[in-house]
């Protein structure tokens, strides 16, 4: 059994920080052979980073950014989640709405945001509509698919307990949920700053996305990964102290945690 | 009297005939059981009763709808990531939430796994939750889905003396499935035997109540007599 619980908490740090290390290198590798202009080396960018941050640059349109992900990533997992839910356990609002679901699932992201601000106005809710809009089907299909692998014994004692809706749904339906909200939260994050960022650069006069499109105009590399860096250390918090523990206490009563 | 009568008839998967003509009461504060071959619908009427299964023809006493129910199943279905303590909770009604559960949990003999998940108990411990789940809501109608299958007899013996005792202690209107007609000589009243295809009942026997208050004598006297009239039902 020791054995096969695979290897202990340091050994993974380290073989993380191994991984996060081999990045490093590789970057600062190129920069010699690109040079500077093209690929700038860490120290450079990391200088660019604090002045920035000093500044009160780099902390600002961060800040705002994070604001219209984290708005988007709550409009989408609750919309998302309740479409899913309602289409894993009705065939008929399954059929109602799988072609709204696979219209927008397949459309492109640009051509929902360039709608967006045609049809809503070069405004913040059109920026976090259109990023919304394409994020939930994908959690809709996710959640769908929960919805339909749903214990049918567990739903029958909440009926013959006489379960309220509301104690059905979080005492019995969530945590058969968990796995598929979670998956579709931490691919949901990952899409929807990537989407955020392409919102900005199209129709917003702030925010990192507007930033990277101002210093594209000047092929200014240093600054584009300077604020790149500093949006992927933010994710990487949110995951680590954010995803994972909240996680961890959702799996709680499984009998070993990985 | 919660229940005057039921009768239903149904069909299932379209064409299948499960059950035919199956009607009976239960008195009010009885213990009765029904037995039959596997697959001959027990679990089916049960479900019915439950108002699990909506989709059969006949009656069901409205009554049910409204009456405080419990059941047992046949897997324990509790919810795993709930504590053994938060799995009865959740199952009481308004009037009971606040009630304690340290004599049911102590009657089962849980009371140190109360704050234990599902996961971690055995499947004797998860079984005796799932009696002390139904039992704590107090019900008027106790449904009970051969709540001792796939035990060890020593195991399923001490869990059946234990759902005599929680019976005595509050009576309410019981009906259990099983295919053991010992286990159901053993426990109730009453016995419905269920059979033939599409399955109807053909017996209803009262049990001798000293066999039903745990005696012993003329078991095997009456257990003979039940499979001389019913062949095909004695199992182990």
């Amino acid at each position: 059994m020791a054995r096969s619980a695979g290897p202990s908490a340091s050994e993974k740090l380290a073989v993380r920080l191994a991984s996060i290390a081999s990045i490093l290198v590789v970057w600062w590798v190129a920069s010699l052979f690109v040079g500077s202009r093209l690929c700038p080396a860490p120290p450079a960018v990391l200088d660019f980073m604090v002045r920035e941050t000093l500044s009160g640059e780099l902390p600002r349109h961060l800040l705002i950014t994070l604001g219209r992900v984290a708005a988007a990533f709550v409009i989408s997992m609750v919309v998302g989640s309740a479409l899913g839910l309602a289409m894993g356990r009705s065939a008929r609002i399954n059929a109602l709405a799988e072609g709204w679901v696979i219209l927008l699932l397949n459309a492109p992201a640009l051509i929902i945001i360039v709608l967006a601000y045609v049809w809503i106005g070069l405004t913040e809710a059109a920026a976090i509509t259109a990023v919304a809009l394409n994020k939930i089907p994908n959690v809709a299909v996710t959640v769908r698919e929960g919805a339909r692998a749903l214990d049918p014994g567990l739903t029958e004692v909440a009926r013959v307990f006489r379960f309220s809706p509301m104690k059905e749904l979080r005492h019995v339906v969530v945590p058969q949920l968990m796995p598929y909200l979670a998956a579709s939260a931490r691919s949901g994050l990952a899409l929807i700053w990537k989407i955020v960022l392409i919102v900005e650069l199209l129709g917003r006069s702030n925010g990192v996305g507007f930033q990277i499109s101002l210093y594209f105009q000047s092929f200014d590399v240093r600054a584009i990964l300077g604020y790149t860096l500093a949006f992927v250390a933010v994710m990487l918090a949110i995951e680590y102290l954010l995803v994972q523990p909240v996680e961890r206490r959702a799996y709680r009563w499984r009998p070993q945690a990985a | 009297m919660r229940i005057d009568r039921k009768a239903f008839r149904m069909a299932e998967g379209g064409t299948l005939e499960v059950l035919r003509d199956v009607a009976f009461a239960l008195p009010a504060r009885s213990f009765t059981c029904l037995i039959g071959p596997s697959g001959c619908g027990k679990t089916t009427t049960l479900r019915i009763l439950l108002g699990l299964d909506r989709d059969f023809s006949g009656h069901v006493d409205p009554r049910l709808a409204t009456a405080r129910i419990a059941a047992v199943f046949q897997e324990p279905r509790l919810l795993p990531w709930r504590t053994v303590e938060e799995n009865i909770r959740l199952a009481l009604p308004e009037a009971l939430v606040e009630a304690p559960l340290a004599p049911i949990l102590d009657a089962v003999g849980l009371a140190e796994a109360a704050r234990s998940y599902p996961a971690e108990l055995s499947l004797g411990m998860a079984r005796r939750a799932a009696l002390a789940r139904a039992f704590a809501v107090e019900p008027e109608v106790l449904a009970l889905d051969e709540p001792f299958v796939s035990l060890d007899e020593a195991t399923a013996g001490r869990l059946r003396e234990l759902l005599l005792e929680l019976w005595r202690a509050r009576p309410t209107t019981v009906l259990m499935v099983t295919h053991n007609l010992r286990e159901a000589v053993a426990l109730s009243e009453r016995i419905l035997i269920l059979g033939g295809r599409p399955a109807g009942i053909m017996g209803d026997v009262e049990v001798p109540p000293h066999l039903a208050a745990g005696g012993t004598a003329g078991v095997e006297a009456f257990l003979a007599d039940l499979a001389g009239r019913f062949p095909g039902l004695v199992g182990p």
